[in-house]
């Protein structure tokens, strides 16, 4: 009988539980509905469609995948700026982890003033807004301009090839850009080292290793997961920044008439396909690195 | 009896035994020279600590390079920008930048509006974030798994792939343009970068002992009361640091703003992308004399302005902000 009566009770427990839990995550779950999936759907079924946008009303009419194929064959602004895109973000992801990962290290020495640089280090994220860094941009001010314009560079530059040009170029054009997007990406890895217990560090010097040992074999072992974290927040603050070319393209198009909705729609859902494939490329990459250590 | 050997001893002796005191001391001062410059086990030494300030210092400075730029162009006078000789030294303090910026942008109204467009979707975002953050961090259900690849998946997904027929829905609705569209998503917790404000919160309430509403909940408190009054007081922390991240993530956010409240509220980071426009509405370029046609200068003091509500709130909080990693958890486990 008691043994009984418990499992019921637990049953009820855990239903009950259940149904808790459930009733706080709702808000959520409908928001998602309304504010994610329908519109997700929408903007797919825009995006097999022309659509005109009238007074009275939305006007579609059916295309196949007329706008997927136009952004793909026809359309050689689209590709070209996605290319770019990924090679930028390509070229960006490694150097703000390796950056981050040494400026972090940097504030987990036992230093003074380290809070007055963590303030400095972080303080882009706080100021980086889309037109703000369009400004800083068109005025100049987020390259070295002694070094982005001297002669020995762009003498380099002729000599590189075509394929590699486009990358150090905007290396140069914009590195302090790129340095810019490190603020949380410092913390997150500031976090990381914190946790790492200091006593291994000790057994490891007792044992003769060198610091230079020790970071390969203990340090960069214990951030494998952290690396995953940073890509992909890095990959995604890239790609969803408001100042990204292919964003501004697909929203120039959104407006336009030869474009319109439809095929902005469309120019979405490559984009998004592309940034899933990215996301992919590195996730899987970083993965393999942290099972393996 | 040493005093006495010691008068005793002939100079060789005392020599020696000076030499051996001198080498000694030089030893001992040697060793100290050598810690102080390599390191010890407990110091870093002289020449890493210098190394690692030089570096960082000349890091910090290519990292405020734009900023210097922009605050010290900003304050270039007409003649100071056509003069080549100044460069980091404006030949005066020229305000005049400053006082026209603040004309073009309508400084305080649209700094008004852009603090209500930032602080209200953030506080009502944040509560919503926190409700779901303890639900799922308290509360055993099937389809929890799920439930976190979907939020991941509102992170990932791109505003673009979603905004249009949000903003088609407003437009029907009459809300676009009102503070409406970015507080209804905010309401049900799809506000801006939401996702990342359920996993403070998540981690937050999952670090926090869970003894003391179990306890609570036996002396019958139903569970909304448990969360409010037990839960909530414990996580200030993480509400202070999700409503201040979230007030600079909207008050920055200019794709969405641009889209909803085009035409009605005029954000400054709206206004400034549209800064030029602006400019030659107020002084037109036939009206106005050479030195007030737009220039740099007065384009770089326009985005200072804009900046400049941040920096202080900034500068005021900096300890939340900096400290945001470590308080609340998020390090990716």
């Amino acid at each position: 009988m008691t043994v009984i009566r418990r499992s019921q009770f637990s049953l009820r427990y855990q239903t009950r539980q259940a149904l808790q839990g459930y009733a706080f995550v709702l808000p959520w779950i409908i928001g998602f509905v309304l504010f994610s999936m329908a519109p997700l759907f929408q903007t797919f079924r825009y995006s097999l469609n022309q659509v005109i946008v009238s007074a009275t009303g939305v006007e579609q009419t059916y295309v196949q995948w007329q706008n997927y194929t136009k952004a793909l064959f026809t359309d050689p602004t689209f590709i070209q700026l996605v290319i770019e895109y990924a090679i930028e973000t390509l070229v960006s992801v490694p150097i703000i982890m390796i950056f981050s990962m040494v400026i972090a290290m940097f504030l987990n020495l036992r230093l003074r003033f380290k809070g007055i640089f963590r303030t400095i280090f972080f303080l882009p994220v706080v100021i980086t807004s889309g037109p703000v860094i369009r400004e800083l941009v068109s005025q100049g001010a987020t390259s070295m301009p002694q070094i982005a314009t001297s002669p020995a560079i762009l003498r380099f530059l002729e000599d590189l090839p075509r394929t590699l040009r486009s990358p150090v170029e905007y290396l140069l054009t914009s590195f302090i850009l790129i340095l810019w997007f490190s603020g949380v990406q410092i913390l997150i890895y500031l976090a990381s080292l914190q946790k790492i217990d200091r006593s291994i560090y000790e057994a490891a010097a007792i044992d003769g290793a060198s610091a230079w040992e020790s970071f390969w074999k203990i340090t960069l072992p214990s951030l494998s997961t952290t690396n995953v974290v940073v890509a992909v927040y890095t990959i995604i603050t890239l790609s969803h920044f408001s100042e990204n070319k292919v964003v501004r393209y697909i929203y120039a198009q959104t407006y336009d008439i030869e474009g319109g909705i439809g095929y902005a729609s469309a120019m979405s859902f490559l984009y998004f396909a592309v940034l899933v494939l990215i996301l992919l490329v590195v996730y899987l990459l970083l993965m393999s690195r942290a099972k393996r250590a | 009896m040493s005093l006495q050997s010691l008068n005793k001893s002939g100079l060789p002796t005392s020599l020696a035994r000076l030499l051996r005191l001198v080498a000694a001391w030089v030893k001992q001062h040697r060793d100290r020279i050598r810690g102080l410059v390599l390191g010890t086990r407990d110091t870093y030494g002289l020449v890493f600590t210098a190394l690692v300030y030089v570096l960082l210092i000349a890091i910090g400075f290519v990292y405020l390079y734009p900023l210097l730029f922009m605050l010290i162009t900003s304050l270039k006078s007409p003649s100071d920008l056509l003069n080549p000789m100044v460069q980091w030294v404006p030949s005066e303090l020229y305000f005049g930048n400053y006082v026209k910026a603040f004309n073009v942008l309508d400084y305080l109204n649209t700094l008004l509006s852009s603090t209500l467009v930032s602080v209200v979707p953030s506080a009502i975002q944040t509560i919503i974030c926190s409700i779901v953050g303890y639900g799922l961090a308290r509360y055993q259900f099937p389809g929890k798994h799920v439930l976190f690849g979907l939020i991941l998946a509102t992170f990932i997904i791109p505003p673009q792939n979603t905004v249009i027929p949000q903003m088609l829905t407003y437009r029907d609705l009459g809300l676009l343009g009102s503070i409406w569209s970015l507080i209804l998503p905010a309401l049900v917790g799809q506000g801006f970068r939401s996702a990342i404000f359920i996993l403070i919160f998540y981690q937050t309430f999952l670090s926090l002992p869970k003894a003391l509403e179990e306890a609570a909940r036996l002396d019958g408190a139903s569970d909304l009361k448990v969360y409010l009054s037990i839960a909530v007081p414990a996580a200030v922390p993480s509400f202070i640091i999700a409503i201040i991240f979230s007030i600079v993530w909207y008050w920055n956010e200019t794709y969405l703003t641009v889209i909803f409240l085009g035409g009605g509220i005029q954000t400054l980071p709206m206004q400034l992308s549209k800064f030029a426009q602006a400019y030659e509405n107020l002084y037109p370029p036939g009206m106005v004399n050479i030195f007030d046609r737009l220039n740099e200068a007065v384009k770089l003091s326009g985005t200072f302005l804009n900046i400049l509500p941040l920096l202080l709130m900034y500068f005021l909080l900096q300890k939340w902000f900096v400290e945001s990693v470590e308080r609340t958890g998020i390090t990716g486990e």
